[in-house]
């Protein structure tokens, strides 16, 4: 009787979830609470994410052919820098950290909210007020700097939108660190009674990481865009070499942000994999002590490594040295990572789920991309491949094979969670193998044309590489279609799909502990806690089967 | 025991850990803002290793009566800030001081504010914004006077925030509007203000004293 009492089991009065407690448009724009302030997000960066897509497949298409079919260089040039600019950061870093991080970090250590509830809500319309910056930018005429605004090109010569895109980036920067200062209050403050630091799951711990990441490096990105705003604008010269300034000074400030800037888009993605493989493995999670300290060591060494982006600019080849050894090092935690996720499989009971298989493609695709990084780290490759389609592919690996499949990954995960509902087995499973074959279709043959020589952001091209960019941009097509599916097969089962109970994976974790969906205040009790996270067997033991009821749900039997 | 029942927000069960937060949550905060200006600082400094000869004629060229005055504004403001936090601490014993420093602290901002209009209205006047007509003639001299408009335009806006913040509360303390005893905004905004003058603290030197010395 006193644990139905404790885990709220007994029959509760009737009352609606955070999606029903309020129905109107308005309640849904003043909300503070951390889980509808997810959804506003997960609607804006898929916004963003289509619009990203599109830009980037009519490159795709201009780039079936060697001479030019479709855009004019200029075009060619806005859209690619477009495509950059709102992957990295209207997608990509607000991704997993905006929309489950906010969902979950509350969630995962027993709270009710965020710390800061309006300042999460502020940072959504910061986000919203950036977005019509950028985009702002696109339909008066477009950027054509790429993503990375490098000066003395974005200051002196570019008769494109720089400012209004610039200052996009430079708000929405804002909205991360308000963000990062949020969850780092949220995780020191506010854990449930009992959930101490080493019985944290690894997703918070995650975001955690990341957060430190965007309070610290955020603020440079914004300064190194200042400086080019006013430079152009006000004429205020600090990048100009006809007054004496130093255009690579930019390339220093932008890639201290913009390294640690991987890192706050991949790290979250590790929390997330973290979660999934041990519960459909049953396996504890291998190591969990060194997953912690992994992720603390990529947080802190990442914002020293920033000069690998800068081999051939001409910086002193003491720095190359000292830069290359610490790229090396970095892998040294994100290998652990790797091991540790592959160890915990071993005596598993493993199943492969939709949310499994993204995880498992994660590793697959993470551990690729890595090893093509230790290339980029040792200076004699770095220079025979600088700015070619080798970097193109090694960092669509990391951010788009890492990153996006994790943040499927735990779309698919914690769905259940979020709106009550089972998304459909068989089609997600179709849409993660695809998406999986897509990826490598379109970005392995980039390694090998990059090696052979072809640079990056031209729209033309010698014809011998026109074999790899076919296959690159057929691979593109499926990869598009993988992105498709979920949007479909997702809205379908907000209506159609079985109902989720608590916990449908058997899973360990505070968030499994109430309803699907939660309600407003997340738990109708509070939560206690007295074991660490990925209980799912005895120490020291293999996994064990589950219960019949979970076996059942996860289709084992 | 003071009643602070009307001042605890979602979603805090407990106020003096609400309170907590709100100091750690400025910190972090101002972790951020240190990499903010740490990055400008940091520009400054490369560009003035390139040029030492070109920073040392331009700093000249700056008027050092306007730092020096503002330096002591806001060196004070600080002061009656503090002495507003501390005071504020004991509860409603000190409320007309607490009010009282609020209002001083953001007069010597808008003090600030004034001197330095007429230090930039004076650098305008001489020529020295960068353009076509640069009084300077040292290669790296419009860097320095680039970065000088730069940061200290950063810096008003942080100080006009600041501003802002302190004025509200010197007027929610004078409508009886606040709880100054338990309320946690004096001790966050003046953790906020401490930071805007540490900054200056850095900037003067750096702004008003390369090239004076020899």
């Amino acid at each position: 009787m006193t644990d139905a009492l404790l885990t709220g089991d007994l029959p509760l009065p009737p009352r609606p979830d955070y999606l029903r407690h309020g129905v109107t448009l308005k309640s849904w724009l003043i909300t503070t609470d951390h889980k509808r302030i997810a959804i506003l997000y997960a609607i804006t960066i898929t916004i963003f994410f289509f619009m990203g897509g599109i830009a980037i497949t009519l490159v795709r298409l201009e780039l079936l052919t060697p001479n030019g079919w479709l855009l004019t260089s200029d075009t060619y040039n806005k859209l690619f820098s477009f495509h950059g600019i709102v992957m990295v950061w209207f997608f990509l870093v607000p991704s997993i950290p905006n929309t489950l991080g906010n969902f979950l970090l509350p969630l995962m250590i027993g709270a009710p909210d965020v710390a800061f509830p309006r300042l999460n809500l502020f940072s959504w319309y910061l986000t919203i007020a950036a977005g019509v910056l950028t985009v702002y930018a696109l339909i008066a005429g477009g950027v054509d700097t790429g993503w990375t605004f490098y000066t003395p090109y974005s200051t002196m010569f570019s008769n494109s939108h720089v400012f209004a895109a610039a200052s996009g980036v430079f708000v929405v920067g804002f909205a991360s660190i308000a963000t990062g200062v949020n969850f780092i209050a949220t995780t020191h403050m506010l854990r449930a009674p009992g959930m101490t630091w080493f019985r944290l799951p690894l997703f918070v711990w995650a975001i955690y990481a990341t957060s430190i990441v965007m309070v610290l490096a955020t603020p440079v990105l914004a300064i190194s865009l200042l400086l080019v705003i006013a430079e152009r604008w006000l004429g205020l010269p600090i990048f100009n070499p006809a007054n004496g300034g130093d255009p690579i000074l930019f390339q220093h400030l932008f890639w201290f942000y913009s390294h640690p800037a991987v890192y706050i888009m991949v790290l979250p993605a590790m929390g997330v994999v973290s979660e999934i493989i041990p519960c459909f493995a049953r396996r504890r999670i291998f190591g969990y002590d060194f997953m912690v300290y992994a992720m603390l060591v990529i947080a802190g060494i990442g914002f020293f490594v920033w000069g690998h982006h800068m081999f051939v600019s001409g910086q002193s080849p003491y720095a190359n040295l000292i830069f290359s050894f610490l790229s090396f090092i970095i892998a040294v935690p994100s290998a652990i990572k790797v091991f540790n996720w592959t160890a915990s499989l071993y005596r598993g009971q493993i199943s492969f789920e939709a949310p499994m298989l993204y995880a498992l493609g994660f590793v697959g695709l993470f551990t690729t991309g890595g090893l093509s990084g230790l290339f980029l780290a040792s200076i004699p490759v770095d220079v025979h491949v600088t700015d070619t389609y080798f970097v193109v592919a090694h960092f669509h690996y990391i951010m788009v094979g890492g990153s996006v499949s994790a943040f499927f990954a735990g779309l698919h995960f914690w769905w259940p969670k979020i709106t009550g509902k089972m998304y459909p087995e068989s089609w997600s499973r179709f849409a993660a193998i695809l998406m999986y074959a897509g990826f490598n279709m379109t970005f392995l043959p980039q390694f090998f044309a990059g090696y052979l020589g072809m640079p990056r952001r031209y729209h033309t091209y010698p014809p011998e590489f026109q074999i790899y960019n076919v296959m690159s941009s057929s691979g593109a097509a499926i990869l598009a279609l993988a992105y498709l599916l979920p949007l479909g097969y997702l809205a379908w089962s907000l209506y159609y799909g079985e109902r989720a109970g608590k916990n449908p994976w058997g899973a360990t974790g505070l968030e499994w502990t109430t309803f699907s969906p939660p309600p407003p205040k997340n738990f109708d009790w509070q939560p206690r806690v007295d074991r660490g996270p990925y209980d799912y067997h005895a120490e020291g033991q293999s996994a064990g089967l589950d219960p019949p009821e979970v076996q059942n749900a996860r289709g084992v039997l | 025991m003071t009643d602070t029942s009307g001042l605890l927000r979602e979603p805090w069960d407990n106020f003096e850990r609400q309170r907590s937060a709100g100091k750690f949550g400025i910190w972090v905060f101002l972790a951020s803002e240190v990499l903010f200006f740490g990055s400008l600082m940091l520009t400054y400094t490369v560009c003035r290793i390139d040029h030492p000869e070109a920073f040392a004629a331009a700093g000249r060229a700056t008027n050092i009566w306007y730092g020096t005055i503002n330096t002591a504004i806001l060196l004070t403001s600080s002061l009656t800030m503090a002495v507003a936090s501390q005071a504020a601490t004991v509860g409603r014993v000190f409320r007309r001081l607490v009010i009282w420093c609020l209002a001083a602290t953001a007069s010597l901002g808008i003090a600030f504010l004034v001197v330095k209009a007429f230090e930039y209205k004076e650098d305008i006047e001489k020529h020295l914004v960068p353009s076509a007509g640069f009084a300077l003639h040292d290669t790296g001299a419009q860097l320095f006077f680039g970065l000088y408009w730069l940061i200290t335009g950063v810096h008003a806006v942080h100080l006009i925030i600041g501003i802002v913040l302190v004025s509200r509360l010197a007027l929610l303390g004078y409508l009886q509007k606040l709880q100054i005893g338990e309320a946690p905004e004096i001790e966050v905004t003046a953790l906020y203000w401490h930071l805007v003058d540490v900054i200056w603290i850095f900037l003067y030197p750096l702004i008003y004293l390369p090239g004076r010395a020899s």
